[in-house]
């Protein structure tokens, strides 16, 4: 098996209110330097080596990610 | 026949149920496992809830349920369908209606009365409706997200924008007007009791169908 980490994000343009709600809450901590918080998924998939990137793709495409609102990157861990 | 859709999770079966029947129809309910929409059914609703518990997205799992593509065959060939509170993001989801549901703007579960504008009267579910609907919004994941351009646009909110949608929007169709869905709950509003019947015009276009 081979373990591929999937990463979900909202676009760019699609409202945030988490990641908002984290920067507010990180400049109430002090860290007024925070120019931008954005919040994902991290998804770990194991799936049979060979294709893995392949398969993770297609998985992202029918159902990890809505591709009007996210956008997804793959990794296969070597 | 009203056919209303129950996934795990579907919380609001039996209201929308009975606000069909109130609106003069049968009803009867069709499992998310099964393959075929009920014998008879001439309109279809996906009620509200928290299907698979919201995982991944709202609506994302059970939109891939197999009911579902029952459902597609039902509205492919003009069959009505309408879509509420989590119905709406599993059509959306399924790609029938255009657009997303995102988290509120203020990331709260919004539940109170939201006053409507109907901004198409052109849809089979609103061409007998009020101007202004007073219905009720229970949700934490309502802001629609699309392209209101595009998108054929059938609900707004009036006044303040409770959930932080685009344009304000509340309900959208397909093109073809047959498949609706929208945030606020109309069967919570078929009954003098609950403070509104303004609710009963969406179930009426399904009674006619």
């Amino acid at each position: 098996m081979t373990r591929v980490v999937v990463t979900v994000m909202p676009k760019d343009g699609v409202l945030d209110p988490q990641g908002q709600a984290v920067e507010r809450a990180l400049r109430q901590l002090g860290f007024d330097e925070v120019d931008g918080v954005r919040i994902g998924k991290r998804i770990e998939l194991d799936v049979p080596a060979g294709d893995a990137e392949g398969t993770a793709r297609r998985m992202c495409e029918q159902l990890l990610a809505n591709p009007l609102i996210e956008d997804f990157t793959i990794k296969v861990d070597g | 026949m009203v056919a209303v859709v129950r996934f795990p999770g579907t919380l609001d079966h039996d209201s929308a149920a009975r606000a069909a029947r109130a609106a003069g129809s049968e009803a009867t309910y069709a499992w998310y496992a099964d393959s075929e929409l009920p014998a008879g059914t001439r309109a279809v609703v996906l009620p509200g809830g928290f299907s698979y518990g919201d995982h991944l997205r709202p609506g994302a799992i059970a939109s891939r349920a197999p009911i579902m593509a029952a459902v597609r065959r039902h509205a492919e060939a003009g069959g009505l369908v309408l879509g509420i509170c989590n119905g709406f993001q599993v059509l959306c989801e399924a790609g029938l209606l255009p657009g997303a549901l995102r988290p509120n703007a203020s990331l709260s579960f919004v539940c109170r009365q939201a006053e409507l504008e109907v901004a198409d009267t052109e849809t089979p579910f609103t061409r007998k409706a009020p101007a202004t609907l007073s219905i009720p919004i229970k949700n934490h994941d309502g802001a629609w997200f699309g392209d209101p351009a595009t998108a054929r646009i059938v609900l707004r909110y009036k006044g303040e924008n409770p959930l932080g949608a685009v344009d304000a929007v509340a309900g959208v169709a397909n093109a073809a007007g047959n498949v609706m869905g929208l945030m606020p709950h109309p069967e919570e509003a078929c009954d003098p009791l609950l403070g509104s019947t303004d609710g009963l015009a969406l179930f009426r276009a399904l009674a006619a169908a």
